[in-house]
């Protein structure tokens, strides 16, 4: 018997039981449809979190305070980084622009107006380094870091609280009960982790000084010439700052440096661990429908052990038995994984109706679906191949004696 | 010629467990040539139905051998088994065993699909005509005559032009009359050349072929016309 042929009659078979063929399908339908779901959610993911990062440059080094992090044991954090090393590190090669920055948070009042902002102190690179735009008014200037002057920029979220009716250039705010002039306003960032929105800017002496009290800066943040330098520029910074801060060959940093390649593949490697986790739940219905598929395939191959007997008495050689009942299993297979295709699809198209939301973003890769495909079709071969076995092995005499 | 050439053939069940072995076919010497319309009976238990097993190569005998057309089918291997039950031996059975979701044409087709025929649906209609039921080609198991069905079973049986028709009691679901006509159909094919045999229990059945086997115990009893064998009956 042709292969054509051997599927036309599992085709039949499974035709002849309609509504048990389905509901035997609705177990793949479901992990099928589940595991597209859960791979285009946490693409989506993935590739969200590394827009955003690759957002904050890719050509940056991020210096810390601290010692760099060994395995999952982090040493005590000690505090190293002074001002004047971000302005030395001005002198290694390759480096373009350098911004210390010192984080605080604080409460920012204007008359009724209160809101909890991050309050950074910053010097003028560090617009240029993180990209930011002012949509009124001027940035942080030299002359007003070295005079400690009180001045600041504002966050869009900020400005919009306390400025419902605009104009804020030239007015004042307070943070920490002391009062400061608003020299301008940080353009929308939108949505998104670590937004600028939410920051108010002040230089970085006086936010070190008067505001917070500090002796050392937060981090520095270090532009580079271009991407491709950023290797060899994150061991001269090293170097440089190593030699600066006194440290003995062998002794410990007492400052990490991060590249935004560093964090992507951290992140990669901690979205990659969701997604698997994700798909790990999902494929485990696909198994679970597998063996809804083994369980009918049995019960099928028992109401038709007269039939095997007849088809054997007629001619039917086992191996053509054992492929017409493994047809059988791998078509409902195949097919719910059709509808489960379209089922996960239609998951990933509404999930993308909110484009806003975490999982706008997420989008199925034409991986998953073949390995969805692929793993279906295993399932049901490796389900349907122990009933197709047992309907081989069946003795004819026995099959047509079975009542 | 002899179609089937039977010697010494034994079939054993559970010949490894001394107290309950069976010796249903027990050194049975038996042959058959060809264009013979045989009629094999017996007592419940004498071993028809595995010496029909054995015959229509549904099963391997213990020992001895089996020469169907001078080949010896007991050594053959599964798959060898299946194209002499596919190509050699037409089977009949008491129940008719059509597949219900297949119509008459189709479940005649159903030997020439596993034997790759490249025109199936000809050689089908040819047989389904041989019974007289070419009308009824289209139609399901469901919307035919008990009679039908047995007429459709012989047509499937005809198919691939086996060297025997097996029938196990092809009249025993079927009222006397259409049983009798069933019977007239498959000595009609006898008479064109079809080497038959019947394994019944139903004397009247047995006395219409030209020669009868009586089985006791595994063993040819008597065999001869049916009047030698089934007067030697009658007389116990």
């Amino acid at each position: 018997m042709s292969i054509l042929e051997t599927i036309r009659t599992a085709l039949r078979a499974l035709m002849s039981n309609k509504m048990r063929s389905v509901l035997t399908m609705l177990g793949v339908v479901i992990g099928v449809s589940a595991v597209v779901a859960m791979l285009a959610l946490g693409e989506g993911t993935k590739a969200d979190i590394e827009t955003n990062i690759r957002s904050l440059g890719a050509d940056v080094l991020t210096v810390r305070n601290g010692p760099a992090q060994r395995g999952a044991v982090r040493a005590q954090s000690v505090d190293s980084l002074k001002l004047e090393d971000a302005e030395a590190l001005t002198a290694v090669d390759n480096v373009t622009a350098v911004a210390p920055a010192s984080n605080g948070s604080a409460q920012i009042k204007r008359l009724a107006g209160n809101i909890g902002a991050q309050v950074i102190g910053v010097t003028p690179a560090y617009f240029q380094v993180q990209k930011l735009n002012l949509e009124q008014g001027s940035a942080i200037t030299d002359a007003q870091v070295r005079g400690r002057l009180h001045t600041c920029v504002l966050g869009a979220n900020v400005y919009n609280t306390l400025f419902p009716l605009g104009d804020a250039i030239g007015d004042h705010v307070k943070i920490k009960g002391l009062s400061f002039q608003v020299v301008g306003v940080l353009e929308s960032k939108g949505s998104g982790f670590s937004s600028a929105d939410d920051n108010v800017l002040v230089p970085i002496t006086t936010h070190m000084s008067t505001l917070f009290g500090r002796q050392f800066v937060s981090s520095i943040t270090v532009q580079v010439a271009s991407e491709d330098l950023i290797d060899t520029a994150k061991t001269d910074v090293e170097a440089f700052l190593r030699m600066r801060h006194r440290l003995k060959p062998g002794d410990d940093s007492d400052f990490n440096i991060s590249s935004t390649k560093d964090v992507l593949e951290a992140v990669g490697q901690i979205t990659g661990v969701m997604t698997a986790f994700l798909a790990a739940l999902a494929a485990i219905s696909l198994v679970v429908g597998g063996i809804g598929i083994m369980n009918i395939m049995l019960v099928s191959v028992s109401e038709r052990t007269r039939e095997i007997g007849l088809r054997k008495a007629v001619g039917a050689r086992p191996e053509v038995v054992l492929l017409q009942f493994l047809v059988e299993a791998v078509t409902l297979c195949l097919v719910g994984c059709g509808v489960g295709l379209a089922a996960g699809l239609a998951c990933v198209g509404i999930m993308r109706a909110f484009p806003e939301s975490a999982v706008g973003k997420a989008s199925a890769p034409f991986w998953a679906m073949a390995l969805a495909v692929s793993v279906s079709a295993l399932v049901g071969l490796v389900f349907g191949l122990f009933p197709a076995i047992k309907a081989a092995r069946l003795n004819p005499i026995d099959a047509l004696r079975h009542e | 010629m002899n179609v089937i050439e039977l010697v010494n053939l034994e079939k054993v069940y559970h010949e490894d467990m001394p107290d309950i072995a069976v010796h249903a076919v027990n050194k049975l010497n038996l042959a058959i040539s060809h264009g013979e319309a045989v009629g094999i009976v017996g007592p419940s238990g004498c071993g028809k139905s595995t010496l029909m097993q054995l015959i229509g190569c549904l099963d391997r005998p213990t020992r001895g051998s089996y020469l169907l057309e001078d080949q010896d089918v007991a050594r053959f291997g599964d798959n060898e088994l299946a194209k002499v039950r596919n190509k050699r031996i037409g089977f009949v059975f008491q129940t008719f065993n059509l597949l219900a979701r297949y119509t008459a044409l189709e479940n005649v087709m159903l030997p020439l699909k596993y034997s790759n025929d490249p025109d199936p649906r000809a050689k089908a209609l040819t047989a389904l005509e041989r019974v007289g039921l070419s009308n009824r080609a289209h139609h399901l198991p469901t919307e035919l005559s008990g009679g039908q069905k047995q007429r459709v079973a012989i047509a499937r049986a005809l198919v691939n032009t086996p060297a025997i028709l097996l029938a196990d009691e092809p009249t025993g679901a079927l009222d006397s009359r259409t049983g009798s006509e069933i019977l007239d159909l498959l000595l009609e094919l006898n008479s064109h050349g079809s080497t038959l045999i019947i394994v019944t229990h139903d004397l009247g059945v047995a006395r219409r072929m030209k020669r009868v086997v009586k089985l006791r115990d595994g063993r040819v009893e008597a065999d001869g016309s049916p009047e030698a064998v089934l007067g030697a009956v009658d007389t116990h």
